[in-house]
């Protein structure tokens, strides 16, 4: 995917194929769409994600023509759109139920929307055949819609709604049809299509999986409000409220007081308060090379050895220099180590020792926050680890999922978090199981701390 | 035997109440009309033994049915009756779909009441209606008595007893048999079928024909026959809301029967209608046999 060096948002001259300014919709007393502003470009597969009932249907159904704006404009490539009605749009829509003609075969459905624009036979026939091509449906163009299988539907919608080459592709929840397996092929075929053609697509989906795979960015929406509009992994990794944290994927939510840590991130570096095995080290080896013997080690080598082994070398045989690299790293893995200052310290329950998040804002300090924790982030262990960030409890369930298994752990104060583990070993071998009294860990980085 | 006996329960059914009779009705219209009672002769008399029987079907013949051809009249009405059902199963369909098309789209919660008012005229005796048309359609009747009123007429127009009232009595007897096919038709459609025509270029109207028509298409065939097939053998209404011009087989049979007391040729007139209507039967059968198979 170009998805890495796409990113027309970014560039504060690239001309935004959709507007949204301030558009307001309201279903009488419901406000569906609330005051919201987006800007869509070109080429761009954009997901509005969402619950049902958040508004991104009625977003698509605007886009469409379907429904009017209540407030405020949708521009679509520069042209307000409130007087066109959608017939006269460069918008086309594949729906939900895919909506295929029932009297009409796969290959007049996908003709349909060009007869109306009045083109020549041979003009819809080329057309036609192109994009029987590109959803590899040849072989079903005399079919009726009922005679073949969902997947195949899907696809005689999305022949349908390309055939007109639109500007735009809405697709409302395209796949939700379809076997997890199947919808799974169809999404990285969709981004395929998406890509050979061009055209720009949104989609509509509560499918968080789904918006992840297929889109360039994905706009989470919560009652009307888009909350964060970012590329997939920011959504995952950065989600901005706890909101968007719970919604994509799961999520460990663990609230607490804020409190500034002492020190700055960058500063970490000067006043390290390294341990002395560190130091000695570092100093040594501008005298003596390698470790070297104390009394004891002297005079049984003086008074035993020296006869049978010969005279000790003081430069003893030792592999060349370490980089620094490694040498740096080195004391990352010993074992008693402060964390890097900075960030802030959660205080989550009484008596425990606060959770240290380094990345976390120290413009937070004082208020309520929320720690979001990824199960894949949480390491799981029957021993003490060796990290700061350590909760005690017990296995209350275990998820087996195939891949991974996710362990459900009750802390003690009753607090129950979730640490995902993947199944390297066989089921058999798992040494953690129900009831067994667990740590969970996980580093200082790896949560997101965020407001409320 | 369970499955035997459970296919057979509708069979005897048929046989008792159709099969036979029709081979009553198939053995009057070949015997010769008699001043007895019953009014035709031979009459089948089984105790006389296997001469009896031999000479009972030396005696019928196809008489009846060549008098058919040789007066006019009967043809003729044949021809009417069929000119009558075709035009008013059109006007049917003009003022069924519209009311059809409006209850598949009003709001669900509605729709159990509008069908329950389609339904409803059902629940008063069908002559009786009829006859309350007599009272609106007549020269002093509810209609010209409203029309005089309002002044748009100076004079009463003359509808009852003319073809135009035969045929406003059977839209108004017959649209409930044209809206509940079309309806049902109509209901079962997704509406974002329509928003895909208009998606892809149509305008409102052209989706009406290039979607909501050919999907409503089952329904307004069934609708049809179900208007056309029993308006041809129509009685009550042509004899009570027509007049003298108004052929139609059904009352020609009436008159026939119980005028002429001529059941053999009654029962032939009976014979060639029901072969007449075999036609608009078997193509309605294959049309609700295709439809589903369609949604199979």
């Amino acid at each position: 995917m170009s998805q890495t060096d796409f990113a027309p948002w970014n560039d504060p001259n690239a001309k935004p194929l959709i507007q949204f300014k301030n558009v307001t919709k309201r279903f009488g007393d419901f406000t569906a769409i609330d005051n919201q502003t987006q800007d869509i470009y070109e080429q761009e597969f954009f997901a509005l994600l969402g619950p049902s009932g958040c508004g991104k249907t009625t977003m698509m159904r605007m886009l469409a023509g379907f429904e009017a704006p209540t407030e405020g404009q949708i521009l679509i490539a520069g042209q307000d759109m409130a007087q066109v009605p959608p017939n006269k749009r460069a918008v086309n829509m594949m729906f939900q139920s895919y909506a295929l003609f029932p009297h009409l075969s796969v290959w007049e459905n996908i003709a349909f929307g060009l007869k109306r624009e009045g083109k020549g036979r041979d003009v819809i026939d080329a057309r036609v055949d192109e994009m029987l091509r590109l959803t590899r449906l040849e072989k079903f163009a005399q079919r009726k819609p009922h005679q073949i299988s969902g997947g195949q539907r899907q696809r005689v919608a999305l022949a349908r709604s390309l055939a007109k080459a639109p500007k735009l592709l809405l697709l409302d929840e395209p796949l939700g049809a379809l076997d997890k397996k199947l919808r799974q092929d169809t999404q990285f075929e969709l981004m395929d299509i998406q890509e050979k053609t061009g055209t720009t697509f949104v989609i509509v989906t509560h499918d968080q999986e789904e918006a992840m795979t297929v889109a360039s960015r994905v706009a989470v929406m919560d009652e009307g409000k888009i909350i964060q509009v970012a590329r997939p992994d920011q959504i995952y990794e950065a989600p901005n409220s706890v909101y968007v944290a719970d919604f994509i994927g799961e999520v460990n939510l663990i609230k607490g007081r804020a409190e500034a840590r002492a020190g700055e991130p960058e500063a970490a570096a000067a006043p390290e308060p390294a341990p002395p095995q560190e130091v000695t080290e570092t100093a040594a080896p501008a005298t003596v090379d390698g470790p070297q013997p104390n009394e004891i080690g002297e005079w049984l080598q003086n008074k035993l050895l020296f006869p049978i082994l010969g005279k000790r070398d003081p430069q003893p045989k030792r592999l060349p220099p370490p980089d620094p690299k490694p040498v740096e790293a080195a004391p990352v893995s010993e074992v008693p180590k402060p964390a890097p200052p900075g960030g802030l310290a959660l205080h989550w329950a009484e008596g425990r020792p606060p959770l240290i998040a380094i990345n976390g804002d120290p413009a937070m300090a004082g208020e309520t926050v929320t720690l979001a924790l990824r199960p894949e982030k949480m390491a799981i262990s029957k021993t003490k680890p060796d990290a700061h960030n350590a909760l005690q409890g017990k296995v209350i369930d275990i998820a087996y999922l195939g891949n991974v298994s996710t362990y459900h752990v009750e802390l003690e104060n009753g607090l129950k978090v979730r640490a995902q583990m993947a199944n390297t070993r066989r089921i058999a071998r798992r040494d953690i199981t129900w009831e067994d009294s667990v740590w969970v860990s996980f580093s200082e980085t790896s949560g997101v701390v965020l407001r409320g | 035997m369970r499955r035997f006996l459970l296919i057979a329960v509708p069979y005897l059914w048929l046989v008792a109440l159709f099969l036979i009779p029709f081979a009553i009705v198939l053995k009057i219209s070949l015997s010769d009309v008699a001043l007895a009672r019953p009014p035709y002769m031979p009459q089948l008399d089984i105790s006389g033994g296997w001469e009896a029987i031999r000479s009972f079907f030396s005696a019928l013949d196809f008489e009846n049915f060549v008098f058919l051809t040789s007066d006019d009249l009967y043809w003729k009405a044949y021809l009417s009756s069929l000119q009558i059902a075709a035009i008013s199963t059109v006007l049917t369909l003009i003022v069924g779909y519209p009311i059809a098309y409006a209850m598949a789209r009003s709001a669900p919660e509605w729709r159990p009441t509008l069908l329950m008012l389609v339904i409803l005229p059902f629940w008063t005796s069908f002559l009786i209606r009829v006859y309350a048309w007599m009272g609106i359609l007549s020269n002093e009747g509810l209609l010209n008595q409203f029309l005089l009123w309002t002044g748009i007429i100076s004079e009463p127009l003359t509808i009852l007893n003319t073809n135009a009232a035969v045929y406003i009595g059977i839209v108004y007897t017959y649209l409930p048999f044209m809206i509940l096919p079309i309806y049902s038709a109509l209901e079962r459609m997704d509406e974002s079928l329509l928003e895909a025509a208009v998606d892809l270029g149509c305008s409102r109207l052209s989706a009406f024909w290039l979607v909501t028509i050919p999907l409503s298409k089952n329904g307004i065939i069934a609708g049809c026959f179900l208007v056309f097939i029993p308006v041809i053998g129509e009685f009550v209404i042509p004899s009570l809301l027509g007049g003298s011009g108004t052929l139609m087989i059904g009352k020609v049979l009436w008159e026939e029967f119980f005028s002429n007391r001529d059941w053999p040729v009654a029962s032939a007139v009976a014979v060639i209608l029901l072969l007449i209507l075999v036609i608009p039967i078997i193509l309605f059968q294959r049309n609700e046999q295709k439809q589903r198979e369609a949604e199979g």
